[in-house]
This record gives C-alpha cells, sequence and structure tokens, in this order.
C-alpha cells in the first residue's frame, strides 16, 4: 500500500509547456497511469500518446482522471488548481513556484469547501515507489519500502530518500509538501494517512526554518500516531529575517528557528538527525526494534 | 520586499489612512527646509528595513530648523543593524494622547491573513505577545470576504470605550486590509497607531512586505526598491536565476535546490566550518547559471574554498559538469575547489570533471569535511 498514489490513480497534466511536456514523459516512463492533458487551445491534440483537452471538465468527463499535476505558470496557477477541484479532481499536485500568498489563501479555502486534497504549490509532487510518480522527483533513486517521508523541500527529499535506498530502506510514498507559507496539505494530514496505512511503518518528517508546522506535526504525532517517527530539520545557520530559497523558509520569530524545532521534537521524545547520514542511523535503529 | 517608512504611509494614505504628511529628504539640508516648511516641531527619522532604530539613536525630535539639520546629519550615515542610513523621513511632530497597534499578518497555521490589535502600541509587539498575550486581541480575515464592518468594530470596542473613536478605529481597521488586498502585503503593521489630543486617529509609524511573488502585478513597486549593498547583489542573483543570500563565512557554497543549500551549509557548521553564503542554483542548471553563481561566490572575499553539492534529480550531473569545466576556464578560479556529485548520469558527470583534473566525490559529508580541511590550511587555521 501506499498513501493518496497508487497505480489505479488516473492522472491528468495541466500545463503542457516545456516543463509540463517534459514531466509528462518522465511520469509516463515511471509507469504513472497518465491519462490526460489539459492545455487551453490545445483540445483534440494528443501528447505522448496521451490526448489533450481544453478544460480539465472535458478531460474529466471523457477519461475519469482523479488526480491532477499542474504544471501552469504562477499568474495562472491558482485558476488551474480551482479548475481541477471545480471539475471534481480529488487530489491536486502544484508543482508551479511563485504563486502569490493571499492568492493561495483564497484557493485553500474554497479546495477545503469542495473536499480537494492539495499537495503543494511550489513542491516536487509525490510518488509511490514502484507505482506511480505525480512531480518532477527523479524516480531512480527511490525503492518500495515501509517508511514514509514527508518534506518541505525537493533536492534535500532525494539526498535523504537517496541514503534510506542505498541503505537497503525503502519508502511506501514520499511527499514534498511545497516550500511556501500557505500550502495545501500539512505534515499533520499526511501523518493521519501514514499512521491509517498499513504498509508504512515509520515516517521521517524532513523540516526547515520558518513557521511552525514541525512542531504541529510533533504534537499530532504525540497524540494520535502509534508509528514512530524520526525528524531532520535544516537551516540551522541560518540568520534571522534571511529568506533561504523558499518564500516560507524565514526565520520571523523564535519559534521558526531550527534550534526551537529540533529541541520541540526531542523534547517529545521524536528522535532528530544532525546530519544526513544520522537519518539512516535513527531509521534503522527504530525499524530495527 | 520590504518597504520603508515612507514608502508605507504613501500607501497608507492612498487608502485614506491618516498618517502624517512629511517629506523624505537624502540631506541634512533638505531637512532643515522641509522644518521650515513645516513649521513647528517636526520629527526626523532614519529610513531604515530594520527594528530598534529609536534605540539606536535613529529617531530624534527637532524643535527648530536648524535643530532639523543637526538632528540629520547625526543620523545620516549612522549604520543601524546593517543598513547605512542614506534617507530621512521629516514627518510634522503631534501630540500623543494614546498609542495602539494594528498589524495583518499571515497565519500560517490558519493558511489565512489575521488581523492584530493592543492598546500596547508603541512596544515591540513581539515581546508583548509573548509576556502579555492576553493583551493582543487577534481576528481571522477571510481572505475572500475580507475584513468585515462587524470583524472590525469588535476589534476596535477592544481598544476603545466610546463610540465614535471605536468607529473611527475599526474604518482604519478595513482600509489596513484593503491596503493589504490591493497591493498584495503580507504584513502590514501600523505601530504606533496615535491617538491625538483631539480625539483623531493617526499613523506615526508604517510597516509594509510585499509579497515577492505578486511584484508581478505592481510593476511600480519596482521603483520602490532602495537595495543596500548586500541586498544589490541578492537581487542580480536573482535576475540569473539564482538564489543568494551573503553570510560571513570562508567555505562558498554552490548547490541546486534551498533545502539541500540549507543542509549543506549546516553541516559544514557541524564539522566546525564557517559557509560564506547560501546559494541556490536551482533546478535546470545551465553552463551559464553555473558561470554566473561562480562568479557570485568569487566575488565574496571571504571566500577560501568552493564546495560545489549537487544532487542531479532532473538536474542532469553531466550537465552541471560541463558548466563547471566551462565556467572554470571562463573565471579562472584560483580557489580550491571540491566536488560532489550524485544522481543523475553521475557517472558520465564524473568522467567530464576527472579529465578536468577534478575529482567528484559522491557523499555531501566527505565533501564538507574536505572543504573545511581545506579552509583551515589556506585561512592559517582560522
Amino acid at each position: 500500500m501506499s498513501i493518496l498514489l497508487d497505480e489505479n490513480t488516473r492522472v491528468l497534466v495541466q500545463g503542457l509547456g516545456r516543463d509540463g511536456s517534459f514531466h509528462t514523459a518522465q511520469m509516463k516512463a515511471y509507469g504513472t497511469n497518465i491519462v490526460a492533458g489539459v492545455h487551453p487551445g490545445r483540445g483534440g491534440d494528443s501528447q505522448e500518446g496521451i490526448p489533450v483537452f481544453n478544460s480539465v471538465r472535458d478531460a474529466v468527463d471523457e477519461t475519469a482522471a482523479d488526480c491532477s499535476v499542474i504544471f501552469v505558470p504562477a499568474p495562472f496557477a491558482s485558476d488551474a488548481i480551482l479548475e481541477a477541484a471545480n471539475a471534481g479532481i480529488e487530489l491536486v499536485v502544484a508543482v508551479t513556484e511563485g504563486v502569490p500568498v493571499l492568492e493561495m489563501s483564497s484557493v485553500v479555502r474554497e479546495l477545503d469547501a469542495l473536499g480537494t486534497r492539495l499537495v503543494g504549490p511550489n513542491c516536487p509532487g509525490l510518488i509511490s515507489p514502484g507505482k506511480s510518480k505525480v512531480g518532477i522527483m527523479p524516480g531512480g533513486i527511490f525503492r518500495q519500502g515501509p517508511v514514509g517521508v514527508i518534506s518541505r523541500s525537493g533536492t534535500l527529499t532525494y539526498e535523504v530518500v537517496n541514503q534510506l535506498s542505498s541503505a537497503g530502506i525503502g519508502q511506501s510514498t514520499a511527499i514534498g509538501m511545497g516550500g511556501d507559507p500557505v500550502v495545501g496539505m500539512k505534515y499533520n494530514e499526511y501523518l493521519e494517512l501514514f499512521q491509517e496505512d498499513p504498509d508504512t511503518e515509520l515516517i521521517v518528517v524532513v523540516g526547515e526554518i520558518g513557521g511552525t508546522d514541525e512542531q504541529d506535526a510533533a504534537v499530532f504525532a504525540e497524540e494520535n500516531l502509534s508509528k514512530p517517527l524520526v525528524g531532520y530539520i535544516v537551516g540551522r545557520s541560518a540568520p534571522p529575517g534571511k529568506q533561504m530559497g523558499h518564500a516560507g523558509a524565514i526565520i520571523s520569530g523564535a519559534d521558526s528557528t531550527a534550534e526551537a524545532k529540533v529541541d520541540f521534537l526531542r523534547n517529545r521524545g521524536i528522535p532528530v538527525a544532525d546530519t544526513v547520514e544520522q537519518i539512516v542511523d535513527l531509521v534503522s535503529k527504530e525499524l530495527g526494534g | 520586499m520590504k518597504l520603508e517608512e515612507f514608502q508605507a504611509k504613501e500607501l497608507f494614505r492612498e487608502q485614506g489612512i491618516p498618517a502624517p504628511v512629511g517629506r523624505m529628504v537624502t540631506t541634512a539640508e533638505e531637512a532643515r527646509t522641509a522644518a521650515e516648511e513645516m513649521g513647528g516641531t517636526v520629527v526626523v527619522k532614519a529610513q531604515v528595513k530594520a527594528g530598534g532604530r529609536g534605540k539606536a539613536g535613529g529617531v530624534k525630535l527637532a524643535k527648530t530648523p536648524s535643530e532639523a539639520y543637526q538632528a540629520a546629519a547625526a543620523i545620516l550615515g549612522m549604520n543601524i543593524k546593517g543598513y547605512t542610513v542614506q534617507r530621512i523621513l521629516v514627518d510634522p511632530a503631534v501630540s500623543i494622547a494614546g498609542e495602539f497597534y494594528v498589524g495583518i499578518t499571515i497565519d500560517r497555521r490558519k493558511k489565512l491573513p489575521v488581523m492584530m490589535v493592543s492598546a500596547s502600541g508603541g512596544m515591540d509587539i513581539e515581546s508583548v505577545a509573548a509576556e502579555t498575550p492576553e493583551l493582543i486581541h487577534f481576528m481571522d480575515i477571510d481572505p475572500i470576504l475580507g475584513l468585515r464592518s462587524f470583524q472590525a468594530r469588535s476589534l476596535a470596542f477592544e481598544l476603545f470605550e466610546d463610540k465614535k473613536k471605536a468607529l473611527v478605529a475599526a474604518d482604519i481597521m478595513q482600509r489596513l486590509w484593503q491596503c493589504c488586498r490591493i497591493n498584495d502585503a503580507t504584513l502590514a503593521e501600523i505601530n504606533t497607531m496615535a491617538q491625538l489630543e483631539d480625539g483623531s486617529l493617526m499613523a506615526l509609524d508604517a510597516k509594509i512586505v510585499l509579497d515577492d511573488n505578486a511584484l508581478y502585478r505592481h510593476p511600480e513597486m519596482e521603483a520602490m526598491r532602495f537595495p543596500t549593498e548586500s541586498e544589490k547583489k541578492e537581487l542580480d542573483a536573482k535576475r540569473q536565476g539564482l538564489s543568494y543570500v551573503q553570510l560571513e563565512g570562508e567555505i562558498g557554497c554552490m548547490v541546486n535546490g534551498a533545502g539541500l543549500a540549507m543542509a549543506t551549509m549546516d553541516v559544514i557548521k557541524h564539522y566546525g566550518g564557517r559557509p560564506a553564503n547560501f546559494l541556490d542554483i536551482g533546478g535546470s542548471s545551465s553552463p551559464e547559471k553555473v558561470i554566473h553563481a561562480m562568479e557570485l561566490l568569487v566575488s565574496d572575499s571571504n571566500v577560501k574554498v568552493i564546495f560545489i553539492n549537487v544532487f542531479g534529480g532532473i538536474t542532469r550531473c553531466d550537465d552541471v559538469a560541463r558548466g563547471l569545466v566551462k565556467a572554470l576556464k571562463e573565471t579562472g578560479l584560483k580557489l580550491p575547489i571540491v566536488v560532489r556529485l550524485t544522481g543523475t548520469n553521475e557517472e558520465e558527470g564524473r568522467k567530464i570533471l576527472l579529465e578536468n583534473g577534478i575529482n567528484a566525490l559522491a557523499d555531501m559529508t566527505r565533501g564538507a569535511r574536505e572543504a573545511i580541511r581545506l579552509a583551515k590550511e589556506g585561512g592559517g587555521g582560522e
């Protein structure tokens, strides 16, 4: 098993520009069940053998797609997300970077009302190794196994996963939830799903400076989770007030520093790695016990 | 993008939030003229994008034009938290009968803008929040419907018993939300919102942070940017598709991805080294980008070693290697360099580097430790 995504998920791609086209081919090569593309004005075309539609509604009517991945440029991304949600798509994955915060705030409210799940924006997507990947993660480094991975970052997720895989530890599902201040689902919602997933035995939470999502995850885990967590928080050497790449990675209060997060997690009995290598040690120890 | 006080007050006034009509000046002579024209006492205020300027001596009261001249002369060039003062706001002084705080920020947990008000204005709101949280009143703002009248009224009655004053305050609160919405601000603060002796309310200080992601909708705001030297460097980098923040160490880092870049800085620190910067070269790393990144690193004279850490995902290691070789040839780099290359097409990438005399490592921690060792050798064991 896995969470959110498996071989039965019917994926459509919104935005078949340069990036969208490239990653459509990559996802297809990985084995993702891509059923449609949506690109206004190109309805009736096909790409990579996949039919292209003018609207998400048309694509859903024809192909019964239930998941959409969005590569639409930032100024049009929130409209694309809302189009997918209003057409009945259950899971929307927004790869697009640079969506304004207040816009996302409005979007997530509407998605909540519609009951649509959102991964991202500004995220690498998610992958259930051996089954399906939606987004831009490099499929080759993943292997199937018992560890769930939730992260706010892209390449750091790859680094963590690569070390796990190299040590023979596979993953059930790995998610990059996005690096913006306002994103769709957060750690807690993924943790809840991992708790229910019989094939996930442990969850790695990869966090960073900015906000207090990691603390929320620790509290949630203490109250709701029987499965062990391993944490890793980056940004210990980041100065306050400076944005470290991700729009959400900025120290804006005492709680949003890496140290505060590490302490908070450790005080609740969650082992936190100091380096990426240590994640593997901590995971092995927890799984072995 | 943080605005300076005088800019934020302009945006306030556009939305009908009362603020002193002052003047931004860049010389002491202009400050004298401004004070003459305003008549009476003025406040001379350093324009810096940092808190605590009052304590640093960056705000002075001047009763006469010549006092304004002296105050401006003292403040111009002052260094406040790393900002050199180049601009001054001369505001007409007012008599204050009460100090309040009104602000809007994004509550990341609730994923909503939230308004905060307090009768403990004029102070650092974070210390009020930490020490006496009961003195701050919060209200969630629906981003679609906005701050509604009844919400603003209920907040205003927390600050004022008098109905008339409360309604004026409520009006300002709604205007502050409009100011956020129209300008795509992620933070807007009136601190102090002063009650004057005639009972009216006025924004004596103003803070606005605009959402960088929304600047495409407000091209005119670019003209409001007064970058410092280090910010100029960061902005130049951004135009090249690079995300750069200069720090104070000696190990120059070039990494793909923000999370991995932070992890790289952390591992350097963990093993006793000091990163010179945060530098994320992003996903698609063309040779040109790698060259720009290299130029950026060597422009920092503190850098003694360069550590390149690339995890090829969508980025291909052979592309990075080619870019790097080209960059090394074009920039004629003399500093020692440590390269860590893993992921998509890593074997081809390593081969390209090896042919050019660079032995790329496969492990990030080993790379970091090697860079630290070289920095200590080259830097006299700092």
